[in-house]
């Protein structure tokens, strides 16, 4: 348990930035007291919930808590979109796609650690699908704002491609794949630099706690292997979802479903 | 030869219109700006949603699978768009052979699209079609100049006589005069 003289120590360093940001004009200091406050009252108001979802009684709460993660999830995909599909599919695909990917990790997940799949044990099934769907969310949120914008930039070539009697799969071959890799480059660096670079927050966390380095690099090996695999299948379908919206049964564009 | 039958194909902005176009003629197509020939040549090409029938040799468009119609009725816009890195990485296999036709340099085939001018990327684009046994060409002359224009229009002539069926949209009262089987006005 940290001290609450420890904290506050971690406190003052934050606020020696904060004059260091009205010292030099950088207008940070209040970002950085907005953003300092608001992750102090979220984090604690979350160690409070699971502290109350652990215990005996509150273990079925845990089921209406993960739908709740994964529509906020499914929110935040769609909330910093420049273009999206119209009404109400973008919504319907982030939530397909999270869902379908983030959910069956997740449950492996929870498997592979507790050797069993009981989603009243809130203790594991939290943490777990809470890291596995913030990444999944990025993923499939950086694929689809990537994949709209180029349909739309690009819909002349598109065009063209089909003109010349390209197959849909053909004509849109590159900008799937470059979505899907636009996606994936957040993971694919987290797993890249892992350890030589940064000690990823799981691995530092648990060190810090008191855990065996290696087990706690077991441990996060496991998550950035969920990781990888939940954000493929998050931005594979993602990706593919919108495009089937995008094009109609004649392999037509339809580019006024986008705005 | 192939034969295009076209029966009441329209949309909400350009009215129904019913036509054929036989393999081995040049039907030109013009109309004031807006009047919907470059979205008639879309739904020709199944491009855009339309009403109406289209038949390419008996078969109807809807019972071939749209890229096999398109490879067919292959139609080229006023606006080129390229993706791959070189012109060659574009273009069908013998499309070479017919870059003198159209006085483009050879050199052009290992070069960047980009780097290629306005009215040398409308005559690739025409080569970059095959061509199919109907072709929809929408203004493929604008960016060329006389010279140029001449190249294209004698290409289309040798197209013609080898049996393809052309519809070109033409704002030039000239041109369409001396490519012209037959002339169709949209709008009129």
């Amino acid at each position: 348990m940290i001290h609450p003289v420890d904290m506050a120590l971690a406190a003052v360093m934050v606020l020696v930035c904060g004059g260091l940001s009205v010292w030099l004009s950088l207008r940070l200091h209040g970002a950085l007291a907005v953003a300092a406050l608001r992750m102090i009252v979220q984090l604690v108001l979350v160690g409070l919930i699971l502290r109350f979802l652990m215990g005996e009684e509150a273990g079925w709460l845990t089921l209406p808590v993960m739908l709740v993660m994964l529509a906020a999830a499914t929110r935040e995909v769609g909330a910093r979109q420049s273009r999206r599909l119209r009404g109400i599919w973008h919504i319907g695909i982030a939530f397909l796609s999270i869902g379908a990917s983030a959910l069956p990790v997740a449950l492996a997940g929870l498997f592979v650690v507790t050797r069993g799949l009981d989603l009243t044990d809130a203790r594991h099934v939290v943490p777990l699908l809470g890291i596995i769907l913030g990444s999944t969310m990025n993923t499939a949120s950086i694929a689809l704002n990537h994949l709209c914008g180029a349909v739309y930039r690009d819909r002349l070539v598109i065009e063209t491609r089909l003109a010349l009697g390209q197959t849909r799969r053909q004509a849109l071959a590159d900008l799937q794949r470059q979505a899907v890799h636009a996606g994936m480059i957040p993971v694919l660096n987290q797993m890249a630099g892992a350890g030589l670079i940064t000690l990823p927050g799981i691995m530092s966390g648990q060190v810090l706690a008191g855990m065996d380095p290696l087990h706690a690099a077991g441990y996060q090996i496991l998550l950035m292997l969920l990781l990888a695999t939940a954000g493929v299948a998050g931005a594979v379908l993602a990706v593919r979802l919108t495009l089937g919206r995008l094009m109609d049964a004649r392999d037509r564009l339809q580019i006024d479903r986008l705005h | 030869m192939a034969r295009l039958e076209v029966t009441r194909v329209g949309n909400g902005i350009v009215p129904p219109i019913s036509f054929t176009l036989q393999g081995g003629e040049i039907l030109c197509l013009s109309g004031p700006s807006g009047s919907g020939k470059s979205q008639l040549l879309r739904m020709l090409a199944d491009l855009i949603p339309h009403d109406g029938q289209m038949t390419l040799d008996g078969c109807s468009s809807e019972a071939m699978p749209p890229h096999d119609w398109r490879r067919h009725v292959g139609f080229l816009s006023a606006e080129t768009a390229w993706w791959a890195d070189t012109v060659r990485d574009h273009m069908p296999p013998d499309a070479e052979t017919r870059f003198d036709d159209l006085g483009l340099p050879l050199r052009l085939l290992d070069s960047d699209p980009a780097l290629a001018s306005t009215g040398e990327r409308q005559r690739l684009a025409l080569l970059r079609m095959g061509p199919p046994p109907i072709m929809l060409l929408d203004e493929p002359t604008s960016a060329l100049d006389p010279g140029a224009t001449r190249l294209v229009e004698a290409y289309l002539h040798r197209l013609r006589d080898e049996g393809t069926g052309i519809l070109v949209v033409s704002h030039d009262a000239a041109q369409r005069a001396r490519l012209a089987t037959r002339q169709m006005e949209l709008g009129a």
